[in-house]
């Protein structure tokens, strides 16, 4: 009898729609004819994380106008975007494709949210097409990723600010033309959006264990930002902050669950394949096992993540606390799932010649990004009274 | 006649129930299957009977066996307006959830009409004679035997695992008819009557000290042919829908339930007030590991929805059932490590005035939820057998006739 597999690594999510289902199968043949992984291990040897003419063709596709209005040159899907950003994102972690879908995602819906006239009509079409990135400045070092933690100084002069201060890591900001900075300026929460290349802006490369993408460690050194470069009023950008990290926390955890998914199928596979003393290694209770343990904690990273998007689509209260959960459970399962599987495979997986090792940068990246799971731990007990 | 709107049926359904049914304290417990005794069984029979006299039982059943032939909203609404107040939560599993729809399917007419309007007015509580003390999870390997002497089949062996059967009315119980067919060819599924000549029943002291379950012994118990459900060696396949109801139910998404517990069990209220108790909320470690146990819990609970999902939609095979059971035991033991560890010195000595720690003892019984329901093996053996397709284990009862089945050595 053919040994055979019945059931794949699966989707995030049972119930989308007709057109979300349309939308992923289109993004998953784009990415399975415009990026391989022999693509990001050239990447791997360039200073550049991702392709400029290649982001625009994923661009093309809507990937960035998804939590854009109408009126600023997006799709005008309202909340309900997030579900399609899940369900790229999603596959850009099974495809482990390169580009700033995180970073163009939050600064694109922050704009098409809170930017100004011109912010929405010069900086957001750029991005939606393609032709323009950005970054986010956020987290400052070994400070938490957390708005608290926000302590890069905006000084009033007059009309203007001026901005002091380091953040780092910062994603594919060394390709970014825009930088959204999130400051305090009298003690409170307070974003500009600066020109990358602005005078006082150093960009230094910092070398990452994710080969397809480039964290930069971003200086301020007096940066003048004019009123017009306010991304909201001063102050008040303690909102925008929250969104935009449940944003980035969505889109890295429903990568990470893809990526995951990518590895249990391609192991599952192995397994079946690989023969050891007349057997496969599929029949050993003792591996067996341990796949049961992964698929149950895979089913979980997709649960997680779905019921997440879902509160953030639905404008609900509870979503602060899903994306949290979201981010402590895949950020901690995901590595462990695909060391796992690093097992599974027996000496090659830990040859820099296979590709498991890609997937596992990417998740152990994304386990750190945006909080490690401990820190969102404390969190979820400060929400439920403790 | 035109049907009642799910409006007008759930406004109906919230007047009758803030008038007729006493409201759960705000402190209730959450709904705890193991902590059942007598005094529960006859209440949870009176308001059973309640809510039938009043027309809200068996909503989704069919009119014909005592049911209101509702669609499967319409018990939800009542689920979700029932929330606050005492229920007969007793009747859900096994009787609603997983025997009922068992007989629906199996079931001749007479079974059908005798029962299940027994069961909908509060009548019979139900429980399941599958597991034996020989072993609990090769179920097909049952050895209890009922052979049909001219009249009746006769009864013998034992049944061990059964909650609630000591103060339950009917069992259906799985038992070996043909011991010369292969291992599950020989098999019949029965209805029982409980409480009768021949049949003893003895509640099991616990590790915890607790004596939820209990163990039958058989000697020659009569059963007539109209009791077997489903065909005559054919029990196997009988089991298998049970099982199936089994499964299906361990979401809380079967429309025969008769309502859902007030007090969720997934969530860590208990440990916060066991970590204040103790003045260890302001613990960072304490803390982290109560934000630990939400995280799991929520995700098991969106597990489960996921699964369900899945499996209504064909996108999981319906086997995949096995995923939130054994994500649910995996938690429940690390819930138990975590709560001890939160309780610390309290819960090994306490004063003699005190009630004696829960927390230690549910610490000892830790395991039960690694085999409640089937062993976290077996589910393992279930998930990647027959959700992702791995080759099965080898057996040594195949294609033999089971009486040449090897079997446990004889207790020394």
């Amino acid at each position: 009898m053919a040994l055979r597999r019945l059931s794949i690594g699966g989707n995030l999510d049972f119930d989308l729609t007709q057109e979300q289902q349309l939308f992923a199968d289109t993004t998953r043949r784009f990415l399975a004819d415009e990026s391989d992984l022999a693509a990001v291990r050239e990447l791997a040897e360039s200073d550049v994380g991702f392709d400029a003419a290649w982001w625009q063709r994923a661009a093309e596709l809507g990937w960035i106008s998804l939590m854009v209005d109408e009126s600023a040159g997006g799709l005008g899907l309202g909340s309900q975007g997030i579900l399609y950003v899940g369900v790229v994102a999603e596959e850009v972690g099974r495809a482990l494709a390169p580009g700033p879908l995180l970073p163009c995602s939050v600064v694109a819906a922050t704009l098409s949210r809170s930017g100004n006239a011109s912010q929405r009509s010069e900086v957001l079409p750029a991005l939606v097409a393609g032709e323009a990135t950005a970054s986010w400045c956020f987290a400052e070092g070994g400070r938490s990723w957390s708005a608290d933690a926000v302590q890069l100084e905006a000084k009033r002069e007059g009309s203007s600010y001026r901005l002091r201060g380091v953040k780092a890591p910062v994603e594919a900001a060394g390709q970014a033309q825009h930088l959204l900075v999130s400051a305090r300026c009298d003690g409170e929460l307070t974003q500009f959006l600066v020109p990358a290349d602005a005078e006082g802006v150093t960009i230094e490369a910092l070398e990452g264990l994710d080969l397809a993408r480039r964290f930069a460690r971003v200086r301020f050194d007096d940066v003048q930002a004019d009123e017009d470069s306010l991304v909201g009023s001063p102050g008040s950008a303690e909102q925008d902050i929250e969104q935009q990290l449940q944003l980035a926390l969505a889109i890295s955890c429903s990568e990470s669950a893809g990526a995951v998914a990518r590895v249990f199928d391609f192991t599952l596979e192995w397994v079946f394949d690989r023969y050891s003393f007349g057997r496969p290694l599929a029949s050993y209770q003792a591996l067996k096992h341990r796949f049961a343990d992964m698929k149950t904690y895979l089913e979980g990273c997709h649960a997680s993540v779905s019921a997440a998007l879902h509160a953030m689509a639905d404008g609900s209260a509870e979503a602060a606390m899903l994306v949290r959960v979201a981010k402590a459970f895949v950020g901690e399962r995901a590595p462990a799932i695909v060391q796992e599987c690093v097992q599974m495979h027996g000496g090659i997986g830990v040859t820099w010649e296979h590709d498991i090792h890609l997937y596992l940068r990417r998740v152990a990246s994304n386990r750190v990004t945006f909080g490690e799971p401990r820190e969102h731990r404390a969190s979820i007990a400060g929400r439920l009274g403790i | 006649m035109v049907m009642e709107s799910l409006d007008a049926f759930r406004q109906r359904a919230r007047d009758w129930l803030a008038g007729n049914l006493p409201r759960l304290p705000a402190d209730a417990q959450p709904w705890n299957g193991m902590r059942v005794g007598t005094d529960e069984a006859r209440r949870a029979k009176e308001l059973q009977a309640l809510l039938f006299e009043a027309g809200f039982a068996g909503l989704c059943f069919p009119k014909e066996y005592g049911g209101q032939g509702l669609a499967p909203e319409y018990q939800r609404a009542f689920g979700e307006e029932a929330q606050s107040y005492e229920m007969p939560l007793l009747f859900n599993t096994p009787t609603f959830t997983i025997i009922a729809p068992t007989i629906l399917d199996l079931g001749t007419e007479a079974q059908k009409r005798r029962h299940l309007p027994a069961m909908i007015r509060g009548e019979e509580l139900w429980v399941q004679f599958m597991s034996e003390p020989s072993g609990g999870s090769d179920l097909a390997g049952a050895i209890t035997s009922a052979k049909f002497d001219g009249d009746n089949y006769l009864l013998n062996g034992s049944k061990i695992w059964s909650s609630y059967a000591a103060f339950s009315d009917y069992a259906i119980c799985l038992a070996r008819t043909d011991w010369d067919a292969v291992k599950h060819q020989g098999l019949t599924m029965f209805i029982v009557k409980i409480h009768q000549p021949g049949v003893e029943v003895n509640q099991i002291r616990q590790s915890d000290g607790g004596a939820e379950f209990c163990q039958e012994f058989f000697d020659d118990v009569p059963i007539p042919l109209e009791n077997v459900l489903g065909k005559v060696n054919d029990g196997w396949t009988s089991a298998q829908r049970l099982l199936f109801h089994e499964r299906s139910a361990s979401g809380g998404a079967s429309p025969y339930a008769v309502g859902v517990s007030g007090r969720r069990r997934d969530t860590v209220e208990d440990l916060v007030r066991l970590a204040r108790a103790r003045e260890r909320s302001d613990d960072s470690h304490v803390r982290d590991l109560i934000a630990e146990i939400h995280v799991l819990q929520t995700v098991q609970a969106q597990t489960i929805e996921r699964v369900t999902k899945g499996i209504a939609s064909q996108g999981l095979p319906p086997t995949s059932g096995a995923v939130p059971r054994l994500f649910g035991s995996l938690n429940g033991v690390r819930r138990s490590d975590v709560t001890f560890e939160i309780a610390g010195t309290e819960s090994i000595a306490w004063e003699r005035a005190d009630s004696p720690s829960t927390v230690g003892n549910d610490y000892i019984f830790r395991q039960a939820w690694s085999l409640g329901g089937g062993s976290v093996e077996m589910q393992r053996n279930i998930i990647s057998e027959r959700v992702l397709g791995m080759p099965r284990e080898a057996a040594a009862d195949r294609g033999i006739p089971f009486k040449e089945v090897r079997r446990n050595a004889p207790s020394k």
